[in-house]
């Protein structure tokens, strides 16, 4: 994974501090084009990895960029799924079986219908959850997918009621149908990895909450430093801003400081937010920084250059 | 360990399901749904145990608390049962379809010594919160008006085949987002003593609201104003604001922010100035164990299990000030259909207690309904 990553928040009018600022935000992104425009600019200050939702919106950036290879020789998407907000809607209005079935493909695909229909009946989730993946997959056809990310709603939800057996489901069809890596966003991190310990899934990729206030860090911060010191898992810091309550530069150099943390997720909106965050991470993100935090042996740990870590990003995308 | 019963495996269901079991003072000793398909997933996958039938599950489960998230018009039925059975109730919003069965089975609960919580989860909002303490501060002095909104995407086109869609089950605009407006007002300014110029209107619905406005009157004089709409494409999710106009200073909040106007002859609580105060919701957020959809959800839970743990009857969010909302929705809809405000029934007028008896007995005699 590279060092940074590129959030979608900003483009969907999110923002955990202000709905002035969200409304703002979901007014200028309204237009495709100016999308595009964000990501581009990403793009061309290096930041290759789009860390979205599968928000229909999404579907068309994806045509966009199918459309002209030329232009985004690197570029490299992450989807995380679902974008819960229609799940949610769709089961307020129909209720759980009645949404479900709308999401399930019906395009007369005899496989796909067998498939979920012997799932149904034999109550095995297996079948339904590759069937949604698979619908949610869709509209990334021919691009790159090396990380498929499943969204805190859902991982939270599974995590508290015990349904973990569907991580395992998660993990093994966005491998062998994708080549992809199972990533999982919560926001409950510690919890999560004994979940994810528990069901043998090895160092796992896990995002999270991770900044310097501990907001919305669940258990509190403490929890979280010591997973970063202690447990073996690959982590994405998102939030890191704490949604703009933590000054930049301040919030960076807490990051960069945090062991075992591979990338960080960032929303921003213009160029030259992009590019002041990538300078910051450049700066903090030093061999000296890295050799304070203590990060486990497995990552290579404080004697190894920080340039040839394949680990860090700071993503922006966040839950709630 | 606390042991909690879930009956209801909808959306906020199975979510309270989902915060419960990563409690570490609770164990989930019990399931219940109409949905036979839900529950041999849930039974097959995690080794809960599941019931089809409330009273099975009351009687074989060895619960100390229940939480109820069915459609709203059973709340009443149930809540009655688990109180006969001596377990703590926490209620999905709103809490009943009558207020005089609200206010039985506030009494009823209280006659037994049992924790009660209906899920006003806007309560345990830090913003919203903030606004209770300055309120109660005095920050803006004496309130004059208030201005209570929700609005959102759920019903956007002529459709809805779910219990929300219709009347009789306690679905519409009034009781399910409505309620939430009208709880927070009712804790900020207290209990309001009528309704007047109530409109509810259907845009896509067939039997119900899909808009709710009105007024509401304070006895003190100040007054409120209601705007809710839940057929407004533009918000993403469900967005509550409240503004309030006092004789000192102004306060806007939603869940995110609190925007405080102060003058110079406010008393300015700690922290605060004359002029513009912002506060969001990243300073004013208590963290949680666990994180599911928004901290409220886990702070209420939290609540009602800590309230169990130390044996407080007393609490936010008690069926008591439950009551209070589900008299202002029955005041707003009887003021809607006659074209003005029906007389309010005191809580604690005599006819009321009377009522209150009578109806208690006949419901002690009756047989419990099945699961929603």
């Amino acid at each position: 994974m590279e060092r940074l990553l590129f959030g979608d928040n900003q483009f969907f009018g999110i923002n955990h501090m202000s709905e002035e600022k969200a409304r703002a935000q979901a007014l200028r992104f309204q237009a495709l084009e100016a999308v595009i425009e964000a990501l581009d600019a990403a793009y061309d200050e290096g930041v290759r990895t789009f860390m979205c939702t599968t928000h229909a919106r999404i579907a068309s950036v994806c045509d966009h960029v199918r459309a002209n290879p030329e232009r985004y020789p690197e570029l490299t998407f992450y989807p995380g799924m679902p974008y819960a907000h229609k799940y949610a809607n769709a089961v307020t209005e129909s209720g759980l079986l009645g949404a479900l079935r709308r999401f399930l493909p019906d395009e007369g695909l005899l496989d796909a219908a067998m498939r979920s229909g012997t799932s149904i009946a034999k109550k095995d989730i297996e079948g339904v959850t590759t069937l949604l993946i698979d619908a949610e997959m869709r509209m990334f056809h021919g691009l790159r997918t090396p990380v498929i990310f499943l969204q805190n709603v859902v991982v939270d939800l599974l995590l508290g009621l015990g349904l973990t057996d569907a991580f395992r489901i998660f993990a093994e069809h966005v491998a062998a149908s994708y080549g992809a890596e199972p990533g999982f966003i919560t926001m409950n991190m510690p919890a999560l990895l004994d979940a994810l310990e528990e069901l043998q899934i090895p160092n796992p990729i896990v995002c999270s909450n991770i900044n310097k206030l501990g907001f919305r860090m669940s258990g509190g911060i403490a929890r979280y430093e010591r997973a970063l010191r202690e447990r073996e898992f690959r982590a994405v810091a998102m939030s890191v801003f704490a949604s703009g309550a933590i000054p930049a530069e301040e919030a960076i150099e807490w990051v960069c400081t945090q062991p075992n943390i591979e990338s960080i997720v960032f929303g921003a909106s213009s160029r030259a937010n992009i590019r002041s965050t990538r300078d910051l991470v450049a700066r903090h993100w030093t061999p000296a920084s890295q050799a304070s935090s203590t990060a486990p042996p497995r990552n290579g740990g404080s004697d190894r250059p920080a340039s040839n870590r394949t680990t860090h990003s700071v993503a922006a995308v966040s839950g709630g | 360990m606390i042991r909690v019963g879930v009956v209801g495996l909808g959306k906020m269901g199975l979510s309270h399901h989902a915060i419960l079991g990563a409690h570490p003072g609770v164990s989930v000793a019990g399931v219940c749904d109409s949905s036979s398909y839900l529950l041999d997933v849930l039974s097959k996958y995690t080794g809960v145990q599941t019931y089809d039938r409330f009273e099975a599950m009351l009687s074989e489960a060895e619960l100390d608390a229940v939480v109820i998230a069915t459609p709203s018009r059973s709340h009443a039925a149930m809540v009655h049962s688990a109180l006969c059975a001596g377990l703590h109730v926490f209620c999905e919003k709103p809490f009943t379809l009558s207020p005089r069965d609200a206010r039985s089975l506030a009494e009823f609960a209280r006659e037994r010594c049992l924790v009660t919580q209906v899920g006003y989860h806007n309560r345990f909002v830090g913003a919203f919160a903030e606004v209770k303490r300055l309120l109660d501060a005095g920050a803006i002095g004496r309130v004059t008006h208030a201005l209570g909104e929700a609005y959102g995407p759920v019903v956007l086109k002529p459709a809805g085949r779910t219990w929300r869609s219709r009347r009789t089950e306690g679905g519409g605009c009034l009781y399910d987002y409505a309620a939430h407006v009208i709880d927070l007002l009712s804790w900020y300014l207290g209990e309001p003593q009528r309704a007047g110029g109530t409109v509810l209107r259907p845009v896509f619905s067939r039997e119900i609201d899909d808009e709710v406005s009105g007024t509401l009157y304070f006895s003190e004089g100040h007054t409120a104003q209601i705007s809710v709409n839940w057929s407004d494409e533009s918000q993403r999710k469900m967005s509550t604001r409240i503004t309030i106009w006092g004789t000192t200073g102004r306060i806007y909040v939603d869940r995110q922010e609190c925007q405080v106007y102060l003058r110079d002859t406010a008393a300015l609580p700690t922290g605060y100035g004359c002029g513009w105060n912002v506060r969001y919701t990243t300073a004013l957020t208590s963290p949680v164990g666990f994180y599911l959809r928004g901290e409220e959800y886990s702070a209420q839970i939290d609540s009602f299990v800590h309230r169990i743990e130390t044996r407080q009857p007393d609490g936010l969010n008690g069926f008591h000030s439950a009551a209070v909302t589900d008299n202002v929705i029955a005041m707003m809809l009887a003021d809607a259909k006659d074209g003005h405000a029906a007389p309010r029934e005191h809580a604690s007028s005599p006819g009321a207690r009377a009522g209150r008896q009578r109806w208690l007995r006949s419901w002690r005699a009756a047989k419990v309904p099945g699961a929603a």
